[in-house]
Order: C-alpha cells, then sequence, then structure tokens
C-alpha cells in the first residue's frame, strides 16, 4: 500500500503546485496567445515576496496568511508591468512574445541573485503545518495538503470569476471571438490587462506554497516552468477543466515515475508521455472549437 | 549582370567570409583568441542549422542544445577513450563508479563509427521526436515549448548520470584529437580550421538549400502551412527535413565545440545555452543566409568580452539584447542593411 499512496498524495501535491502555475499561462496564453516564459519568475516573486513578509511580520502562524494577498499583488504587477512595458507593443506575434519573456525571465533571475544573493533562504513554516497525518502508512506533510486547498481555493475563485461575473463574461468573449467582444463594447484591451494580472497573480501564491516547501531560490522558477507549460499543451486552452486534469496527471505521473526509476528519468518519462498524448490529442484535452484552419 | 549578382553575390560574402576566419584570423589572432573564435564557430554552425529551422521554416527550435550535446558529448566519449589509450576507460568511471564501462561507450572507441554517430544519432532522434509532432500538425508555440522542455530533461538526464557522462562536471581533459596532441599549438589550429571550415560548408549547404524549391517550399511552409497543404504537398515533411538538418548542423557544431574548449558539460547544451544560440541568430537576423552565423559569433564574442571583465552582468546583457532585439528588430540587425541596400537610388525597373 504505501508503494502506492506515498507517490500519489506526493503526487496530488505537485500537481497542485503545477495547477497554480499552469492556470495563469492557460489564461493568458489561451485569452491573448502571449507566452509567458516569465511566469515562473513570477513565481519566484511569489516565493521572496513570502520570505520577506516574513521579515516584517515575524510571527510565523500569521505571516504565511498575510503573504498570500502580498504574493498575488507583487506578482500580479510585475505581470501588469510586463504587459504594458513590452507585450502590448507586439500581439498577434506569439512566438516573439516568447522570446522576449525569455530575456525578461533571465533579468529577473539575475535580479534576483544581486539582490538576495545565489543561494536560497529559507522559509519559515508556520506552526499550524508543521507535522503530517499518517494516511496508510504515509507520513503525508500538512504542507503538501496547503498546497492541494490553496490550489482548490484558486481554482475555485478563478472559476468563479470567469463564470459568474461579468468581468468573466467579457473574458470569456474575449477568448471565444475577439472581434465580435469588440464590436458589442468590450475593451478587450483593458481586459487584457486585468487577465495578465490575475494570471501573473495568481502565479505569486503558488509561490508561497512552492516557498514552504523548498524556501527561496532564483532559480525556483525554472524548475516549475517547464512542467507548468508541459500542462497547458496536454490540457488545451480555453478551458479551466483541461489544466486541471492535466495538472494532476502530469503531477502524479511524474510522482510514480520517480518511484519506480529516479527523479531524473521520471522527467523524461513525463516528457515523453506528453508527446504520446499529443499524438491521440494534438490540440491538447479541450479545445474551444472553431472553424479557423490554424 | 545583375541576375548573376543576386545569384552569386551571397556566394561571394561567403567567400569573403571563408578568407577571414580560414585565412586572415590564424593569421592575426593569438591562440587564445582564436581558440575562442573556433568556440563562436561552432556556436555559429549550430546558429545556421536555426536560422534554416526557424528563419526561414518558422519553427522556433528552443532546445538545439541538445543536440549540439549529442554531437558533443558523442565526440567527447571518442576523446576520452582516445586519452584513456586501447583497453582503458575515462579517468572519472573510476572515481564515481565501480571502475566498469557502461557498453554502449564500446563502440565510441572506433574513430569513425564516432564520426558516423555524430551526424546519425542526431537525426535519428530529430525525426522521431519531429516526425510525432509535425505528422500530428503540433507547431507554433507547442513546439517551441516542447523543445525546451527536450533541452531540460536531456541536461537533468546528463547531471544525474554522474558514472556515465560525467555529470555535472561534463567530460573534459582531452589529450588527443584522432592521433593529434591537443597541447600542439599547431594542432589547436588545425582544430580551429576544421571547425571554421565546416561553418563556411554548413553556410554553402544551406544557400543553395534556400535556392532550391525545398527552399521555397520551406518558406511557403511558414507563411502559408494551409496553402502549401491543398497544393498537394505535406508539410510535415518539408519542416521534418528543415528539422533533422538543422540538428545534424547542432550536432556537428557540438562535436567541434568539445576539442576546441576542452570540455562539455550539461551547462553547455541545457535550456539555457539553446536560448543563448536562439539570440545570436535573433540578434543576426533568422531569415537571412548570413545572419544567424555573424549574430552566434557576435554574441560569443559579447559573451567572453562581457563575462572577463563583468562576470555577473553578463546575463542581465543577454536578457537585455532578447528584449531590445525583438521589439526593436524582429528580423535582425542584418536586416537593416537590407533596408539601407533598397533604399539606394537606383533605376527604375522597366515595367513589365
Amino acid at each position: 500500500m504505501d508503494s502506492f499512496t506515498t507517490p500519489l498524495l506526493a503526487g496530488t501535491a505537485t500537481g497542485a503546485l503545477l495547477l497554480i502555475a499552469a492556470l495563469g499561462l492557460a489564461l493568458t496564453f489561451g485569452q491573448m496567445g502571449v507566452i509567458n516564459m516569465a511566469h515562473g519568475e513570477f513565481l519566484m516573486a511569489g516565493a521572496y515576496a513570502t520570505y520577506l513578509t516574513q521579515q516584517v511580520v515575524t510571527n510565523t502562524d500569521v505571516s504565511v496568511l498575510v503573504a498570500l494577498p502580498v504574493a498575488f499583488l507583487v506578482a500580479g504587477l510585475l505581470g501588469l508591468l510586463l504587459e504594458v512595458t513590452v507585450i502590448s507593443w507586439m500581439y498577434r506575434r506569439p512566438l516573439d512574445t516568447l522570446l522576449v519573456t525569455v530575456g525578461v525571465g533571465l533579468v529577473l533571475q539575475q535580479l534576483a541573485k544581486d539582490v538576495f544573493g545565489a543561494q536560497g533562504d529559507p522559509v519559515r513554516t508556520p506552526g499550524w503545518l508543521e507535522g503530517n497525518i499518517d494516511v496508510f502508512g504515509y507520513h503525508w506533510p500538512y504542507r503538501q495538503m496547503f498546497t492541494i486547498v490553496l490550489a482548490l481555493m484558486a481554482l475555485t475563485a478563478l472559476a468563479a470569476l470567469l463564470k459568474y461575473s461579468s468581468f468573466g463574461r467579457q473574458i470569456r468573449a474575449t477568448v471565444q471571438n475577439r472581434d465580435l467582444a469588440e464590436t458589442v463594447g468590450i475593451r478587450t484591451r483593458t481586459v487584457d490587462r486585468i487577465t495578465f494580472f490575475v494570471g501573473s497573480g495568481l502565479a505569486g501564491i503558488g509561490g508561497v506554497a512552492v516557498s514552504l516547501i523548498s524556501g527561496t531560490n532564483p532559480r525556483l522558477g525554472t524548475a516549475y516552468i517547464i512542467s507548468a507549460f508541459l500542462v497547458v499543451v496536454a490540457g488545451g486552452l480555453g478551458q479551466l477543466k483541461g489544466t486541471v486534469i492535466a495538472a494532476f496527471a502530469v503531477g502524479i505521473a511524474t510522482s510514480f515515475f520517480a518511484d519506480w526509476t529516479s527523479a531524473s528519468m521520471a522527467q523524461v518519462a513525463t516528457f515523453a508521455l506528453v508527446v504520446v498524448f499529443l499524438q491521440v490529442r494534438p490540440q491538447g484535452l479541450f479545445v474551444v472549437r472553431s472553424r479557423g484552419l490554424a | 549582370m545583375k541576375s548573376f549578382a543576386r545569384s552569386y553575390g551571397p556566394l561571394v560574402a561567403i567567400a569573403v567570409l571563408a578568407v577571414l576566419l580560414l585565412v586572415v584570423a590564424p593569421a592575426v589572432l593569438s591562440p587564445f583568441r582564436l581558440n575562442n573564435l573556433g568556440k563562436y564557430c561552432c556556436w555559429a554552425i549550430a546558429a545556421v542549422g536555426i536560422g534554416l529551422a526557424w528563419g526561414r521554416g518558422g519553427m522556433l527550435v528552443m532546445g538545439q542544445g541538445v543536440f549540439f550535446g549529442i554531437g558533443g558529448y558523442a565526440m567527447a566519449m571518442h576523446l576520452k577513450l582516445e586519452a584513456a589509450g586501447p583497453e582503458g576507460i575515462p579517468d572519472f568511471m573510476l572515481l564515481y563508479g565501480d571502475g566498469t564501462m557502461p557498453g554502449w561507450w564500446e563502440p565510441f572507441r572506433s574513430g569513425a563509427f564516432t564520426l558516423f554517430a555524430i551526424v546519425a544519432l542526431p537525426a535519428i532522434a530529430a525525426a522521431i521526436l519531429g516526425y510525432a509532432v509535425f505528422k500530428r500538425r503540433v507547431k507554433g508555440a507547442y513546439f517551441a515549448i516542447l523543445t525546451q522542455a527536450l533541452a531540460v530533461v536531456f541536461a537533468t538526464l546528463l547531471i544525474a548520470t554522474i558514472q556515465e557522462t560525467g555529470g555535472f562536471n561534463g567530460l573534459n581533459q582531452f589529450t588527443f584529437f584522432f592521433g593529434y596532441n591537443l597541447y600542439d599549438p599547431v594542432n589547436k589550429k588545425m582544430v580551429y580550421s576544421i571547425a571554421a571550415g565546416l561553418l563556411v560548408a554548413c553556410l554553402v549547404v544551406v544557400w543553395q538549400l534556400y535556392r532550391s524549391r525545398f527552399g521555397e517550399l520551406l518558406v511557403a511552409t511558414r507563411d502559408a502551412e494551409e496553402r502549401v497543404r491543398f497544393l498537394g504537398h505535406d508539410p510535415a515533411n518539408v519542416k521534418l527535413a528543415a528539422f533533422v538538418i538543422a540538428a545534424v548542423m547542432a550536432s556537428i557544431g557540438g562535436a567541434m565545440f568539445a576539442p576546441i574548449a576542452g570540455i562539455i558539460s550539461p551547462s553547455d547544451v541545457d535550456a539555457t545555452a539553446s536560448i543563448f544560440l536562439i539570440a545570436g541568430v535573433a540578434l543576426g537576423g533568422r531569415a537571412l543566409l548570413l545572419g544567424p552565423a555573424l549574430g552566434a559569433i557576435a554574441v560569443g564574442y559579447g559573451r567572453s568580452t562581457l563575462s572577463e571583465s563583468f562576470p555577473d552582468q553578463w546575463t542581465y546583457f543577454l536578457g537585455a539584447l532578447f528584449i531590445a532585439v525583438i521589439l526593436l528588430f524582429p528580423a535582425g540587425l542584418a536586416s537593416l542593411f537590407g533596408k539601407a541596400w533598397s533604399r539606394l537610388p537606383r533605376r527604375k525597373a522597366a515595367p513589365a
């Protein structure tokens, strides 16, 4: 039982992390066709925001909860800044946004290295997240459960926003048909900016969860960004459920592969799995159908 | 006369570059600088392939470091075995492993097999991945992300296999290059000349490809894949061919990089290294013939110079370079010359 529950539960936590990271990516990619390679660095920014919050709010039990909105704001504003200064110049050139944001990511990484040092800083775990619960012989850390709860809360909030708020309707309209959305009076550029803010902010929330598990590190973003992108690719664009299923599938599969072989072989196997999966569904799990050829 | 200039002008430019690299540079540069130029030439060889796949084919290949690494490691394995002597095994295996050599190292004792593997291995790897991806019409950003993921996976795998591939340290300390002592300056110069010569050869190959029907089909696929399909061609095959050629070129670059740099390690082949290759191509002009090669040499030179004087600031420059080039000169710096050229006053062509 142990060899089954351990990778399953640990993998679910990894999947939850990937979900938070991939939600923002899928949102901006699906809506604006923007590939934000600096998204991983927003994750890192969220982690450092947690670290800094702990320097100010010394009560560890509270600081993590304070860090959540702080990280959301920090990463979100970084995203907004990126959108206004760089990305808004190159809409409809998706491959170019990919390259530009690679550059932005490099700069942010080096910046973090210069400001905080190449070595990571530890983030203290609050008392209420210490300890674990015994599930069929696996000592499941509360921190991993916290990640899952956080991911589900982010998912619920985002889904509710998209489904019920008028802003969410505007986003969905823009995703489905930008020109028609403009025709009915939606300011698609403003919608884009807010989407980018929310998507980047979600990365910041992910950063809080990551920092609790592995502390901060200038290269923290790169570890997650590629897996998160694979999740987006496998999940398909335009619908949250594809991202959700893909995130947990990738997280759990990687965890099982790692259990059977090694952590590095698990990466190879997951990559192969995604390529094979694309043979069956080249556009990912769910696609917004259109009559376009592209 | 004009058509002659248009057809063979690029060839003249390649010839000028060949003279600069093969005659002028060895005469004026110190051995250290010449060796550095050799490294840039290796990156330039890979960049020429990226120019073909990305500039002409529209496939943003963000994982060329993988193929660079396949060639580099294949060559490095041979050089390691040559240094170890017949029946000997590479030193690091005694250090980290139990002193036995994995079976798949054995064929690399043969120089002929190594040369064959440098071409065949990347071709096979690129063909398998390309076939799986292009036939299912996975393209654009999806393709770019998959190639980058490949680079990440490849580097992780190398780092994890310290007993088989030297892990994080990579493979280094080569003494012989196909029988020639690498510590001898004359032989170092020869290795440089081979790399520079291969760069010129790759440029000629690409020049010929761009002129051919394949080259036209490739550009057509980049600009309007569906129309190419309607005309009865399979765009997947066109892209596959370009991707495989690009992979082989990257591999050749890597194979020459190992003896010139004296080391090949995961940091030479990972995602960041792949992005570094892209930077040169973007700077030089991805769709032009000489743009990628010149861009790669320039970025390589910039990297050496800047990391000599400001070791930490190099990353800022690379990042800023990306942002500036893509924002301001998406067609690369070389395109500015083209623009200036087309603005020159000239006789108007007679109306058709």
